[in-house]
C-alpha cells in the first residue's frame, strides 16, 4: 500500500515554557524538539502495515522551515521510504492553510491511506487531518486506536469517553491515529545511517492567506499557595465554614 | 543535562540522532529496572535483543558484517548513553564490540568474520575476552596460559583467566595465550574458544560490591582441544590484545562521562527541590561549589573524548592519547559521583538514587582496562621517554 504520514515538529512538552518577546510564540532558546507523539504512532502504524502486507511505500510529509528535516529524517531512520518537506518560513496558525498545502501535495499521489496524529501535542487543534479529508473528498476516521485493512476497506476502533465505536470505511481514506496504536520504534543505528541515502524532497508550500491568526500567548496564572486552616478534628468547623463562605463549594 | 558548552553544535545530525535514540532506549528500558538489578546482583539479559535491534554491538564496524558502520564519535556517544544507565551495561557492550567483535574483525580470517560478526551484532552470540590472569593483571605479558599445537594442526589450551566480564553467559571466548611452550610475549596468539568445548569452565565471581548488574567470571581451561581454525590468524604478540584494549579504553573514556552526567543531573535536580534552613540547598555556596566543579569537569572530559574521537576517525590517534582520556575521565567521573552522593545527603546511600551505584561501579572502571596508575606511567613514559615499569 502507498501510505502518506503527515508529521509535525513540536517542542518537548516536558519543558517549562517561556513566552518569547513577540508575545505570540514560546521562547525557543534551549528547547528540544521531536515529532509529535501521535505522529510517531502514525509513522509506526504505517510501517507495520507495509511490513505485514508486503511491498508498499511509506512517505512522510512535513510543512515548515528546514529544521523539520530533522523529524523527517527520524521517520526515514525508522524505516519510511522517502520524505517531502513543504517549505514554509513558519507553520501557519490557520489549520485550513496547512490543510490546503498538504492536500495539494497529496492529491496526485495515489495514496491508499493518509495518516495524521490525532492532534499535534503542542497546538492541540486536531483540525488538519479532517480538513485534508474534506478537501480531497475522502472518508475520515479520527482518533482511532485500532486499525485493520482488508480488501480495500478499513475497520477502526474509536475510544470515546465511556464507550467505543467501530467504524468502517472505503480506501482511500484519511485516518488520524490515537494512543493504543503501537508506539514509535527506536530509530536503529543502521536505520539512521540508511536514512542519509533516502530521498528527501524540498518543495515550496502553497500557502494561502490566513484567516485565523495568533494574537497573544500567555502562561496560565500561577496557582496561589494552599492554606492550612488548622490541624486535627478541631479544624473541621473552620474548614467547613471557609468551604461554604469563601470557596462556595458547599 | 544542559549542553552548557553547546557541544551539540559540533556533532553531526547523525551523531545526535544516534545518541538520542540510545538515550531514549536507556531512559525507557534500562533506568526503570537497573536499581533493582544492581541490588539483586543480576545482569538484565532481557535487554540484549533490544540493544541488538538498536544496533549497539560493534556499531563502528562495517555494514558488510551486519554492523552499523558508524564513525567513532557516534560510537563514543553510544557508550556515554549506555553508561548513563549503568557501567555494567556499557561494559557488556564494550566487551561484545571492542574486545570480541573487534579482534575477530582485525585479526580473524574472512570465514571467521563472516561466521561470527553478523551473529554477534544481532546478539545471538555473546562473547567474552580472556586476557587478565589471577597473577597477571597490569602485566599481561607475563601470562601463563599456554596453547600447544598438535601434530594434526589442532591446539591444546591450558590455563586460567580472571575478572572476565560476560564470562558465564558467553557462547565464545577470545582467549589470549602463549604458544608452543615459548615464554616470550611475542608468542601470544588469540583463539576463538566456544565455551561448550570440553575442559572449558566458567564460574561467577561472588561478593562484588561494584558492577553488580554485570557478570564477572573466572575461566579455567583444562586440556581444551581446539580445531586448527580456532586461532586468529593475524594475531601476533602482546600487541594484538593491547590493540583491543585501546579500542575498549576509547569507549570507556566516553562511557564514564555518561555515569558522571547521570550523577550531576541527579544532584542538580535534588539541589533545587531539597529544602533545608528554609531554602533549596542549591542556594548554598557549598553545594554550588560542588555543582560548578562537576559541570566543569564533565564538559572538559566531553571535549577530550570528542577530540580523541575525531583523531580516531582521522586515523591519527595514539594509544597514549587514549590513556590520557581513560585516565582523566575515569578520575573525574569517580569524583563527580562521590560529590553527587554527598550532596544527596542520607538519600544518597539509597539504590533509589543512582549516584552511589555509579560511584561504586566507577571504582571498577577506574581499575580495569589499565588502572589509573598504569595509565599515569604510560603518560610518564610518553613525555620523559623513560619507562617506570621495570
Amino acid at each position: 500500500m502507498k501510505i502518506a504520514v503527515c508529521i509535525k515538529r513540536v517542542p518537548d512538552m516536558e519543558t517549562r515554557f517561556k513566552i518569547a518577546a513577540s508575545g505570540t510564540a514560546v521562547d525557543e532558546a534551549g528547547l528540544k524538539y521531536d515529532m509529535s507523539d501521535f505522529d510517531g504512532y502514525a509513522v509506526e502504524t504505517a510501517l507495520q502495515l507495509n511490513e505485514k502486507q508486503g511491498p508498499g511505500e511509506t512517505v512522510v510529509i512535513s510543512l515548515g522551515p528546514d529544521v523539520v528535516q530533522e523529524q523527517l529524517r527520524k521517520a526515514l531512520s525508522m524505516g519510511a521510504d522517502r520524505a517531502v518537506q513543504l517549505k514554509a518560513e513558519r507553520v501557519p496558525t490557520d489549520g485550513l492553510v496547512i490543510a490546503r498545502a498538504l492536500a495539494a501535495e497529496l492529491k496526485g499521489g495515489a495514496y491508499d491511506l493518509i495518516f495524521f496524529g490525532r492532534q499535534a501535542v503542542d497546538s492541540a487543534n486536531a483540525t488538519v487531518g479532517p480538513m485534508v479529508a474534506e478537501l480531497l473528498g475522502l472518508p475520515c476516521a479520527t482518533a482511532v486506536s485500532t486499525l485493520d485493512i482488508a480488501n480495500g476497506r478499513g475497520t477502526a476502533r474509536r475510544d470515546l469517553e465511556g464507550a467505543a465505536e467501530i467504524v468502517e470505511f472505503a480506501l482511500p481514506a484519511v485516518v488520524t491515529i490515537d494512543e493504543g496504536m503501537p508506539r514509535a520504534r527506536y530509530p536503529s543505528l543502521k536505520g539512521i545511517m540508511a536514512a542519509k541515502k533516502k530521498p528527501l524532497e524540498v518543495k515550496p508550500a502553497q500557502l494561502g492567506e490566513e484567516r485565523l491568526t495568533l494574537e497573544k500567548m500567555e502562561l496560565p496564572p500561577e496557582r496561589a499557595a494552599g492554606r492550612i486552616v488548622g490541624e486535627g478534628p478541631g479544624a473541621v468547623a473552620e474548614l467547613v465554614r471557609l468551604l461554604h463562605t469563601e470557596a462556595k463549594v458547599l | 543535562m544542559q549542553d552548557f558548552f553547546d557541544i551539540d553544535s559540533v556533532l553531526s545530525e547523525e551523531e545526535r540522532a544516534v545518541r538520542d535514540s540510545v538515550r531514549q532506549f536507556v531512559d525507557e528500558r534500562i533506568l526503570p529496572i537497573i536499581g533493582d538489578c544492581y541490588v539483586e546482583g543480576r545482569f538484565p539479559k532481557e535487554i540484549i535483543p533490544g540493544l541488538a535491534e538498536l544496533g549497539v554491538f560493534g556499531a563502528n564496524l562495517p555494514e558488510e558484517y551486519g554492523c552499523a558502520g558508524l564513525n567513532n564519535v557516534a560510537y563514543g556517544l553510544i557508550m556515554q548513553e549506555l553508561e548513563r544507565g549503568d557501567s555494567g551495561i556499557r561494559s557488556f557492550a564494550s566487551v561484545q564490540g571492542a574486545l570480541v567483535m573487534y579482534p575477530i574483525f582485525a585479526f580473524g580470517s574472512e570465514e571467521q568474520k563472516k561466521h561470527y560478526l553478523p551473529k554477534m551484532a544481532a546478539g545471538e552470540i555473546i562473547g567474552c575476552f580472556g586476557l587478565t590472569e589471577p597473577d597477571f593483571g597490569s602485566n599481561p605479558s607475563g601470562m601463563s596460559s599456554m596453547a600447544n599445537e598438535q601434530p594434526d594442526g589442532s591446539w591444546i589450551l591450558n590455563g586460567a583467566k580472571m575478572w572476565i566480564t560476560n564470562g558465564s553467559q558467553a557462547k565464545v571466548a577470545i582467549v589470549w595465550a602463549k604458544t608452543n611452550g615459548e615464554k616470550s610475549d611475542k608468542s601470544i596468539r588469540g583463539f576463538i574458544v566456544p565455551t561448550n568445548t570440553p575442559g572449558f569452565t566458567a564460574k561467577d565471581q561472588k561478593g562484588k560490591l561494584s558492577l553488580r548488574a554485570s557478570d564477572t567470571s573466572e575461566l579455567v581451561f583444562q586440556e581444551v582441544r581446539l580445531p586448527k581454525d580456532a586461532i586468529l590468524p593475524k594475531s601476533g604478540g602482546i600487541k594484538s590484545p593491547l590493540m583491543c584494549l585501546t579500542q575498549a579504553r576509547y569507549g570507556i573514556s566516553w562511557g564514564v562521562i555518561g555515569a558522571a552526567m547521570a550523577c550531576y543531573e541527579e544532584a542538580l535536580a535534588y539541589s533545587t527541590t531539597r529544602v533545608m534552613f528554609g531554602k533549596a540547598i542549591g542556594g548554598f555556596q557549598l553545594q554550588q561549589q560542588r555543582l560548578a566543579v562537576m559541570l566543569t569537569e564533565i564538559v572538559k572530559a566531553q571535549l577530550v573524548s570528542l577530540h580523541l574521537g575525531r583523531l580516531k576517525d582521522a586515523g591519527t590517534f595514539t594509544p597514549q592519547q587514549v590513556s590520557f582520556a581513560k585516565r582523566n575521565n575515569c578520575d573525574i567521573a569517580t569524583d563527580v559521583a562521590r560529590e553527587a552522593r554527598r550532596l544527596l545527603g542520607a538519600n544518597g546511600i539509597l539504590a533509589e538514587y543512582a549516584s552511589m551505584r555509579h560511584m561504586a561501579n566507577l571504582e571498577s572502571v577506574y581499575t580495569y582496562e589499565g588502572t589509573h596508575d598504569i595509565h599515569t606511567l604510560i603518560l610518564g613514559q610518553a613525555v620523559t621517554g623513560l619507562s617506570a615499569f621495570n
